[in-house]
């Protein structure tokens, strides 16, 4: 593989890639959209992709870049390289740093720092309510009209456990399209000590149960919102059978709702907190080999949109407490779409043409990115991953350019897919 | 095996040669000089994160009378909240060059992970699960076994049960109480089970642990009906949080459904013995009349929980080179 940086005249002509499973076809990258390929300058730096798969850059609906707060679990710049790497060419951040973003000022400096220092778009997400807090609205219509134009909403890592805030929400967004993308939680029957989930494991190793009725319940009473105030709803990582359920049932209703499924949730079980290894604590949990078979079928179907990552980098002194004081959350950007190869187009589930739309185009139309999750065709943006889906690798956690090590894959043999990055025809990576 | 984690890790073999031992250890407390020069030069430090007066004096006891130096540490209230990871802290105690590590604290699994962090820096300190959350007190389960083997032997001697899967075979034993929240429970179903004895769980469904019905035991809600089948009953101790934590209407109503009443004492069989690991609350899982009476073992418990750790500490540092079970 050549390296993927412009020639001199700025042409960047790749060769052969099969296009989202539609046939091999050339593509010409110019001036930061993509070109006809008879156009091609002869000088045209040329990018053999013969044997590889072309997909749109990928979306990520669920990132956390910890930058304003935690710059030494990760930052704009490096969590933004670790999205090039994975392949992907925008990322939400999510709301839960210090400070939150809950106003207009704050959605409009992390987009600044997106522009100066991202390897990818950033694209802010908004709180739900103030400081998280789950008690008033946040600021939802001036982060909407400002620069950033927040589409998304969330508290996530909370709860809107209150239905009335929730309602209010869903409503209040409805005005300019916006989206509220809940962490389905019930505070009540999971609380902030839950860690596991219920079942036979944590009844085992004596942890505290988080059940999945916890899940489905909230989501159950949200899509009855979502239809009340016809808005628009999103359930970020779902993790359950039972919600799965809920969702086939509500999609079948014909409610505007969407969700989505992190790559761990896709493969990682409850087993592996048998060693009460810190690095699997995440929220929500992990779970049977049943939910995981559930919410592969769910996103073979549809029933799940999109798989989103949950990147929830840490220091690593926050995961180095007994497992129920650590911190929850594990590494995703980087492997993701290798969990994807490795979970779903192996065992022929999904087709590349489908990955295109779980991971690109539905998320980009979920949070109305104009730019994001484009058909590879002429004019349109030049956003684009280039895939190997043969080759392989043992993860090795300290490869990662994240900047923390909480990474659940580290010793594994999975796909290595991503062979190059351009964003907006910009080389964000190449190996 | 290097380290006692779990009572899950034992097999029959290893916790006879345990118990053997703790009678041995046992001999020694009746002696009016109780000091043995096994472990002399040899640290034993005591970190508890959580309080426990009796299960830190009893492994102090046990270390002072084998003749190992013994530190106590109190690291109460989370390492979180200090700012210290658990990681760090007892990292630090087993650099100071200590021989084994006594662990209680309120997480489950915290001294696997200790155990853990050791291995990986290759660090030779042994670890001692003193009681890790709601997960595992394999030492006083120990202690137990080692109370109740003693009790069968006297009260109902059987031939060739100077082995234990023989002293244990088909006993009955009823454990009472909050086993969801029981550390002391789920030891105490691992090791009665690998003996062969046969363990009841009995509390109120809302104290019974997600997934029990996978366990090898048998769980019951009707405490007067499993009292008149049983060789043994353990009670457990109702923590005062359970009491608010919506788990049981009122203290008064578990005593009526849960309680060793004296009421219920005349539906015990002849012999039956009556255990409780401490500290009881008498008038609430159990009675005076029942904590008092002849057939009750809890004084029994407490002394045989120092034999039992003299027992394990010379076991995992008793000589460079013997073979003991949890060498």
């Amino acid at each position: 593989m050549s390296s993927p940086t412009s020639g001199g005249t700025g042409d960047v002509l790749v060769l052969g890639a099969d296009l989202a499973g539609r046939g091999a076809a050339d593509l010409l990258i110019r001036d930061g959209r993509f070109a006809d390929p008879h156009d091609a300058h002869p000088d045209a730096h040329r990018v053999d992709a013969y044997g590889l798969v072309a997909l749109p850059g990928l979306v990520d609906l669920h990132t956390h870049l910890r930058e304003p707060g935690r710059e030494d679990a990760e930052t704009v710049a490096t969590g933004t390289a670790a999205a090039a790497r994975g392949g992907y060419t925008a990322v939400l951040a999510m709301a839960n740093t210090s400070p939150v973003t809950d106003t207009a000022e704050a959605a409009e400096h992390l987009l600044d720092v997106g522009r100066s220092a991202g390897s990818a778009q950033v694209v802010p997400i908004g709180a739900v309510s103030k400081g998280l807090a789950g008690e008033e609205l946040a600021e939802l219509g001036l982060m909407a009209r400002s620069a950033a134009r927040t589409r998304v909403f969330s508290d996530d890592g909370h709860c809107v456990a209150d239905a009335r805030l929730m309602r209010r929400a869903l409503e209040y967004v409805r005005a300019f399209d916006g989206v509220v993308a809940q962490h389905a939680q019930d505070p009540r029957l999971a609380g902030p000590d839950a860690c596991c989930d219920e079942g036979p494991v944590s009844g085992r190793l004596g942890l505290p149960g988080w059940p999945a009725v916890a899940e489905a319940g909230i989501v159950a009473r949200d899509v009855g919102l979502a239809e009340l105030t016809r808005s628009r709803l999103h359930v970020c990582h779902v993790s359950t059978a039972e919600t799965v359920d809920v969702l086939r049932w509500a999609k079948q209703r014909g409610i505007e709702v969407t969700a989505e499924v992190t790559p761990h949730h896709l493969l990682l079980t409850v087993d592996e907190l048998l060693g009460y290894d810190p690095t699997y604590k995440v929220n929500p949990p992990l779970r049977s080999a049943e939910d995981v078979a559930a919410v592969r079928d769910a996103l073979t179907d549809g029933t799940i949109d999109v798989v989103a990552t949950d990147h929830a980098p840490h220091a690593r002194h926050d995961k180095e407490h007994a497992f129920v004081d650590a911190a929850s959350g594990m590494l995703g950007l980087e492997t993701a779409l290798a969990v994807v190869v490795e979970t779903m187009v192996r065992p022929g589930s999904l087709g590349w043409g489908e990955v295109a739309t779980r991971m690109s185009s539905v998320p980009a139309h979920i949070a109305r990115l104009g730019d994001q999750g484009r058909p590879l065709a002429v004019g349109e943006p030049a956003n684009l991953t280039l895939v190997d889906p043969a080759r392989r690798t043992t993860v090795d956690r300290d490869t990662s350019v994240s900047l923390s090590r909480n990474n659940p894959w580290h010793g594994r043999d999975l796909p290595d897919p991503v062979v190059a990055t351009w964003w907006a025809g910009r080389a964000t990576y190449g190996r | 095996m290097r380290h006692l984690l779990s009572a899950a890790d034992l097999d029959a073999a290893e916790i006879t040669e345990i118990l053997d031992l703790g009678e041995e250890m046992a001999l020694v407390q009746g002696r009016p000089v109780k000091k043995l020069p096994a472990l002399r030069g040899r640290t034993v430090v005591n970190l508890f994160f959580e309080d426990s007066t009796r299960t830190r004096s009893s492994f102090e006891l046990a270390g002072k009378w084998l003749s190992a130096d013994v530190i106590n540490i109190s690291a109460k209230g989370s390492s979180v909240s200090k700012g210290e990871s658990l990681r760090d802290t007892v990292l630090t105690v087993a650099s100071m060059g200590v021989d084994a590590l006594v662990i209680r604290h309120m997480a489950s699994g915290a001294p696997l992970q200790a155990a853990r962090w050791f291995a990986e820096l290759g660090l030779g300190v042994h670890v001692v699960n003193a009681g890790d959350g709601t997960h595992e007190h394999p030492t006083q389960a120990l202690l137990d076994a080692f109370t109740l083997r003693r009790h069968f032997r006297a009260q109902e001697p059987r031939r060739g049960d100077d082995r234990d899967l023989e002293t244990f075979a088909g006993r009955r034993i009823a454990v009472v109480g909050d086993i969801t929240h029981s550390r002391v429970a789920r030891s105490n179903v691992a090791l009665l089970t690998t003996l062969g004895a046969q363990v009841v769980l009995v509390a109120p469904p809302t104290l019974l642990p997600a997934g029990v019905d996978g366990w090898p035991v048998e769980v019951r809600t009707d405490l007067d009906a499993v009292l008149g089948e049983v060789d043994a009953v353990m009670m457990l101790r109702v923590q005062r949080e359970r009491m608010s934590g919506g788990y049981f209407p009122t203290p008064r109503e578990y005593t009526v459904g849960y309680g060793l009443t004296r009421a219920r004492l005349g539906l015990l069989r002849p012999g039956a013995a009556i255990a409780h690991p401490g500290p009881m609350n008498r008038g609430l899982e159990i009675s005076a009349d029942a904590a008092d009476s002849a057939g009750s073992l809890i004084l029994d418990q407490v002394a045989a929980g120092v034999a039992v750790r003299m027992s394990v500490l010379y076991q995992l540092l008793g000589g460079a080179d013997e073979g003991g079970a949890l060498r």
